[in-house]
């Protein structure tokens, strides 16, 4: 049974966005009975088949790797996080829907998970000086989550979610909108089933497979995101 | 770009605002002693009900609308709140000896005697502890010796634990699919009678989950602890780093300074409780005094008194608050949340009201007589003894407690990830 593959995704958000809601919903099809603090970092470990449905069915392990903590915390604790960056397949953004902040705070949490952390500074970069260019070349698939959507009343839905649109678009991933506590949100079928299986999917691509559908032999763990090994790859 | 256009908003409109204010004060409002006396008291009976009456009533309300089952009746359960911190307000004057029998019930003396019992409490706590943990911090003697070599160590420990969760995790995982295929279901013993069922009858695939679980917690709880040590070493790199810069030696040189004034403050706060001693005259006046005496230099003691005690009250008040700020900033970062965030405000809110209070109550001493009984009109006959005795009392208690607790945490720490 361990002898799946296995390809390791990273849950990133503020604290109190709901990650560890989201990560148990994911991973044990439930709702979390009980919420508290997490402290350094949780994981959780999801089966997926890639390429359900088609002959080409294989099963792998995802393992959701939920880190706690801020973006404004001590840079002590920030590079104590950064040990669990290392070889990440891909990125789930968390924020709050009810909160602007957690939203904005997504750049620099992709950021520092990339390894670029720009300003080291409580300073804010606001959306009209953001640079997509940083984003142009990156390897790794992403994915906006945003949580606590019955908490947004029906008059500002529109708005919340034209803004949300505005940042996964930013990242140049797909966006799910959701609420945690309620498990219909991702029942089999409806359509933020299908983007997260496609997330998933694609994740397990990159890793995996070559453009043309051979499979990579197993690479040994690299310390950089898309270091040396897949450079080769151009994707025009 | 725009952060030039906002500092120089700032700095206008501040230029503005203070400009205006001195010249309003200093020529229209305050022209005679009698409108200064009225609007100080009146300050102060704003400042007052504010932290009496509005301040914990909003606070009970934030509170009784997180809780979810008593959302109908908010303004009823606040009001019962706000009454039950009325009455524990009003016990806590009891065991003090602070009034004299010529007041009356409602006056304002009685409001300001407990205000300034918590504050005065609150003051001595945090002196007690800054005046330990500031030459602590500052200075580079107390530093443990951290290497790379033990980061990496303690790094690899951490994700050796992540992978054993993990591994442990994906039989879970695999267990629950093979039995969701298979037809069972894994239902959580839920209320009193699924208790008794499970007893009897267990799937075996459930038995073996809730033993993983277990091991699971175990290694989870492992992972913090790792975590957490990870951090502390990380920070106390970088306090070893930060040490050898000209800052940090100037900082390091500062808490030799602040180390001698502190144990001389504990010696004073002892010898004041020991001997029952009261000042009579304030430092700067004594100390001026000390200096006509013995050097001979010739000084006009009250000019330069009155002038020299003033700048150095308005320095005490701003550092001490300052300080305060600060702390109290650190503390509420850590424990806040979106649910809370508006209690934890007012409650900082309150805080700085009656430590602002009883600031005024403490100052007294560190001015010149003639200006002590001016504070006393507007204050109301307070017995001022009591609260100096009081402060120096929490200040010894809380300076001792907190050399016991730091001793502790400094010894129990290194033993654990020194490389030998």
């Amino acid at each position: 049974m361990a002898s799946l593959d296995r390809v390791k995704v990273l849950v990133l958000g503020d604290s109190g966005v709901g990650k560890s809601s989201l990560v148990h919903l994911l991973c044990q099809n439930q709702v979390l009975g009980n919420p508290s603090w997490t402290v350094g970092c949780s994981v959780d470990v999801r089966v997926h088949d890639y390429k359900e449905g088609t002959p080409e069915e294989k099963t792998y392990y995802i393992e959701l790797w939920d880190v706690g903590g801020s973006v404004g915390s001590a840079s002590s604790v920030k590079s104590t996080r950064a040990v669990f960056y290392n070889s990440v397949n891909g990125i789930i953004l968390v924020h709050d829907l009810t909160n602007k902040k957690s939203s904005q705070n997504l750049y620099r949490w992709s950021l520092e998970a990339l390894n670029r952390d720009l300003v080291p500074t409580g300073v804010l970069v606001t959306n009209g000086d953001y640079d997509r260019e940083q984003f142009a070349d990156n390897q790794i698939p992403l994915l906006v989550i945003g949580t606590k959507l019955d908490q947004i009343h029906e008059t500002k839905r529109h708005e919340v979610l034209t803004r949300t649109a505005f940042l996964a678009e930013d990242f140049n991933a797909e966006e799910i909108n959701l609420d945690c506590t309620n498990p219909r949100y991702l029942a089999a079928g409806s359509s933020n089933a299908v983007k997260l299986s496609r997330f998933f999917d694609k994740v397990i691509e990159k890793r995996y497979f070559l453009r043309d559908g051979n499979q990579i032999p197993g690479f040994p763990d690299r310390k950089r995101f898309g270091g040396g090994s897949l450079k080769s790859l151009h994707y025009d | 770009m725009s952060f030039l256009v906002d500092s120089s908003i700032m700095i206008t409109s501040q230029i503005l605002f203070f400009g205006f204010g001195w010249l309003f004060f200093m020529r229209q409002l305050f022209k005679d002693y009698e409108s200064r006396y009225f609007h100080w008291k009146m300050n102060l009976c704003v400042i007052l009900l504010i932290l009496v009456f509005m301040v914990p009533f909003y606070i009970g309300y934030f509170i009784v609308s997180n809780i979810r089952l008593l959302h109908k009746q908010r303004l009823l359960f606040s009001c019962l709140l706000w009454l039950t911190f009325m009455y524990f307000f009003w016990k806590l004057g009891d065991p003090f000896p602070i009034l004299s029998p010529k007041h009356g019930i409602l006056s304002i003396e009685q409001l300001i005697s407990r205000v300034g019992v918590i504050g005065v409490t609150l003051m001595a706590l945090l002196s007690g502890f800054g005046a330990v943990n500031c030459p602590y911090t500052y200075m580079s003697y107390f530093l443990r010796n951290v290497t790379d070599t033990d980061i990496l160590a303690l790094e690899r420990r951490l994700l050796q634990t992540m992978d054993m969760i993990i591994s442990k995790k994906k039989r879970m995982a695999m267990t629950r699919r093979t039995m969701f295929q298979k037809g069972e279901v894994h239902n959580k013993p839920s209320g009193f009678w699924g208790m008794i069922k499970s007893v009897t009858t267990s799937a075996p695939g459930s038995e073996n989950l809730t033993l993983i679980q277990q091991e699971v917690d175990a290694l989870e709880e492992l992972s913090r602890q790792l975590f957490l040590e990870t951090a502390d070493l990380y920070a106390t790199k970088e306090r070893i780093e930060y040490s050898k810069t000209f800052k940090g030696k100037y900082f390091n040189f500062l808490g030799y300074f602040f180390s001698i004034y502190c144990v001389w403050k504990i010696f004073m706060a002892t010898i004041n409780i020991v001997f029952d001693r009261v000042g009579k005259t304030d430092p700067v006046t004594r100390g001026i005094e000390i200096t006509v005496n013995y050097l001979g230099i010739q000084f006009d003691v009250k000019f330069w008194s009155q002038h020299i005690s003033f700048i150095l009250v308005g320095i005490i008040i701003v550092t001490s608050i300052r300080g305060l700020l600060i702390t109290l900033t650190k503390f509420f970062y850590a424990i806040s949340s979106s649910k809370s965030s508006n209690v934890i405000v007012l409650l900082l809110a309150q805080i700085m009201g009656m430590y602002f209070v009883s600031s005024v109550l403490l100052i007294r001493m560190s001015m010149p007589l003639e200006y002590r009984t001016i504070v006393t009109e507007v204050l109301g006959e307070l017995q001022f003894n009591f609260y100096h005795r009081w402060f120096d009392v929490i200040f010894l208690v809380s300076a001792l407690s907190s050399i016991l607790f730091l001793y502790l945490a400094h010894k129990q720490a290194p033993e654990k990830h020194m490389a030998p």
